[in-house]
This record gives structure tokens, C-alpha cells and sequence, in this order.
């Protein structure tokens, strides 16, 4: 598999949150405005990255050789739980303005199943490490795609007279919809 | 049954409806959905996990630490998901590998970790599987729902049995990714408009 095509793939044809329905609960709950979900986008690119090359020394070099498998779903999410509080601690620590930034979404990203969902996907694909660091980064850049695109949109919408039925996440939801078919055209290109 | 333990058992299904009111689990909500079965078969799985973490929760809750609470939560959550995902594997191959990514990500339902916070830690074991009952039949049925609704417009089938015959047209978008959308904010809709009876 080539390394640009992991990207396009990811990205656009196989969207994490459009079409593999990854990361719904950010996605529809950070979205409010495109500043806030900027900074979502950023933190899960951040911890994704950081997460594919944990998970994937954790898989090959301690549960793969001593026939721990089965523990796999366990050890993933704690790895990611410590991983996401020792990077909340370290940016905390170096890199105050950027911390300022991203600093509440950290938390949040333990229970984002995209970054275990991910993780998962990145094992069962059976990629190298390097393959498996494209992947998450490519994964995370179409989760910030997405959900800046949805913010967007959603600014716009909070400025329009709705049916009391549909407001707050029935129209979300119908917004959600409408990208996801405007994402199926690009269904085809990685064929 | 007291009045107190009815309301606990009750209140999940409509009234505090993990998908339509609460809007939690949203990933194996819009995931799975594609058939009425994989609905139901990932809602009994949550139903089986919640369940087992809301009695064990329960049982431990004194012996955590405050402080990491959370953490050993969701070890005892991983644990259950695993087990669930090892008999699945064994005994329904099938649906398992329909359902796929999602049984592992039985984890980071925030149904699940949602319940072991908000209930369980706070109340004795009874309570907390009547609370679980409750919770995991209302995303059950949730999930069931919107896995007919799919089927019936995308596959023309309910439960696998076709109404409309093989040459028919189907509205193929519901059981793709932007039907998934569509449907659950229909189902919403009409849920605000009838259940809760807002205009």
C-alpha cells in the first residue's frame, strides 16, 4: 500500500467519521464552533499519532510474543488513558500556549473511540509501523476535516428560524447526513 | 418491587432513552445499524456488558480510591468487553464479524462508563442491575428500531425477510453511511414531537 494512497484513502474515501462512523460523540458534541473544533481536530491528531506508535511497540514487542492477544482491547485503552494524561501533564509542563489551546479536549480524547478504534484497525490491517503512523495521522486529519467542515456549517445554521422538531440535533444529524453524501463522491478514487 | 426500584428499571427505556433523549453511544448507534439483527445483536451485547460492569462496579465501589476511579472503571469495562468479544467470536461468528470494530469498541461507550459514574458507584448492587436492565433494553430497542427502519427502506426486508422480492428497487442510501444520519434524525424528530410533544 502505497503512503499517498493510505492518505487519500483515509481522508476522503473512507472517512473516519462520515463513512466509518468513528468519533459520532466529538463530532456532534464539539462542533458548535470552528475554533473549538480546530483545536478538537488538532488534539486528536496529536494523541492518534502518538498513540500508533505506542499501541503498535505494545502489540509486536510484549503482547504478540508472549501470546496475550486476547488482551489486546484492555491494554490499548489503557495505554491510551496513560498516554493522554501524560501528555496533558508534559504540555502542561513545556508547552503552556499550546496546552491553553488544546488543554480541555485531552481529557475527552481517552473516551473518543476513534483513537482505539483506530489503533484496532491498524493491527487487524497488519500495517508496519510506519504504514501505522500514516494511517492514524491520515485517520486524524480526516476526523479535523470533517468536523471543521461540520462546524462550519453548523455556525451558519444557528442563525436560521427552525421547526422546533428539528432543532439542535435532528438538524445536526440531517447536516451530518448531507456531508456524508457529499463525501460518497469520492467513493472510487483509491480503485 | 418498590417504587423507587421501578423508576430505576423503568427509566432507561423512554423516558431517559440512552440514543433518542440522551444521545450517548452514537458510534455502534449509527455503526451497526445496517439490519434490524445487528442491531439487536450489538444492543444485547451492550445489555450483557452493562449489566456485569454495573454489578461489579457496585461490589467494589468502596475499595477504589476516588482519585482513580475512573481508570479502574474502565478496566473492569475492558475486561467484560473482552469476555463478551471471545464468546461472540466462539458461538455467533457471524454477527461477530458483521459487527467487527465495534464489539472491541464496547469500551468507550459512553453508556456504559456514563452508568458506572452516574449509578453504579453511588448505589447498591440491586439498584445498579435494575439500572443497567433498564438502560441496556432502551438502547436495545433503540437500536433495534433503527435497524428495521434501515432494513425495511434500504434492503426491503424486516429481520431478514423480504417484502418486496429480489428484482425490486430498494432505497439503497439507508443502509449506507448517509442513511444512518438520516434515519436517526428522523426518528428523533418524530420522538421530540410525540413522546416528549414538543411542537
Amino acid at each position: 500500500m502505497s503512503y499517498l494512497m493510505i492518505f487519500i484513502a483515509a481522508i476522503f474515501v473512507n472517512n473516519i467519521v462520515l463513512s466509518q462512523f468513528l468519533g459520532i460523540c466529538p463530532f456532534l458534541g464539539v462542533s458548535k464552533k470552528i475554533s473549538t473544533a480546530l483545536g478538537m481536530g488538532f488534539a486528536v491528531m496529536f494523541v492518534m499519532t502518538l498513540s500508533s506508535i505506542a499501541t503498535y511497540i505494545i502489540y509486536h514487542g510484549l503482547l504478540l510474543p508472549n501470546d496475550l492477544v486476547f488482551m489486546t482491547t484492555v491494554v490499548f485503552i489503557l495505554v491510551i488513558a496513560a498516554l493522554v494524561q501524560m501528555v496533558e501533564i508534559i504540555m502542561k509542563k513545556v508547552a503552556p500556549p499550546l496546552y491553553q489551546a488544546l488543554g480541555i479536549f485531552l481529557p475527552l480524547i481517552t473516551t473518543n473511540c476513534a483513537v482505539l478504534g483506530i489503533a484496532i484497525l491498524s493491527i487487524q490491517k497488519e500495517l508496519n509501523l510506519l504504514q501505522s503512523v500514516c494511517y492514524n495521522l491520515a485517520n486524524a486529519t480526516g476526523f479535523t476535516l470533517a468536523i471543521v467542515i461540520f462546524a462550519g456549517i453548523r455556525e451558519r445554521l444557528a442563525q436560521t428560524r427552525l421547526p422546533k422538531a428539528v432543532q439542535g440535533t435532528p438538524i445536526a444529524l440531517i447536516t451530518a447526513g448531507l456531508l456524508s453524501m457529499a463525501f460518497m463522491g469520492f467513493a472510487g478514487i483509491g480503485n | 418491587m418498590d417504587k423507587t426500584s421501578f423508576n430505576n428499571l423503568t427509566r432507561g427505556i423512554i423516558r431517559e432513552n440512552p440514543t433518542f433523549v440522551m444521545l450517548l453511544g452514537m458510534c455502534p448507534t449509527l455503526g451497526v445499524t445496517t439490519s434490524a439483527v445487528n442491531g439487536l445483536g450489538m444492543g444485547i451485547a451492550t445489555l450483557f456488558v452493562l449489566i456485569l460492569s454495573n454489578i461489579a462496579i457496585s461490589a467494589v465501589k468502596s475499595l477504589i480510591p476516588d482519585m482513580v476511579r475512573i481508570p479502574c472503571y474502565i478496566v473492569i469495562i475492558a475486561s467484560f468487553v473482552t469476555v463478551v468479544d471471545l464468546l461472540m467470536a466462539a458461538y455467533l461468528p457471524a454477527l461477530h464479524a458483521r459487527l467487527g470494530i465495534f464489539i472491541p469498541l464496547i469500551v468507550v461507550n459512553c453508556i456504559i462508563l456514563g452508568r458506572a459514574e452516574a449509578f453504579a458507584s453511588k448505589n447498591n448492587i440491586i439498584q445498579s442491575i435494575y439500572d443497567a436492565v433498564g438502560m441496556g433494553i432502551g438502547f436495545t430497542l433503540s437500536l433495534t428500531l433503527l435497524g428495521t427502519v434501515r432494513e425495511m427502506l434500504g434492503s426491503g426486508s424486516f429481520f431478514g425477510w423480504s417484502f418486496v422480492g429480489e428484482e425490486a428497487d430498494t432505497l439503497l442510501l439507508f443502509i449506507m453511511p448517509p442513511g444512518a444520519f438520516l434515519a436517526l434524525a428522523g426518528l428523533i424528530m418524530l420522538f421530540n414531537k410525540f413522546i416528549k410533544g414538543e411542537k
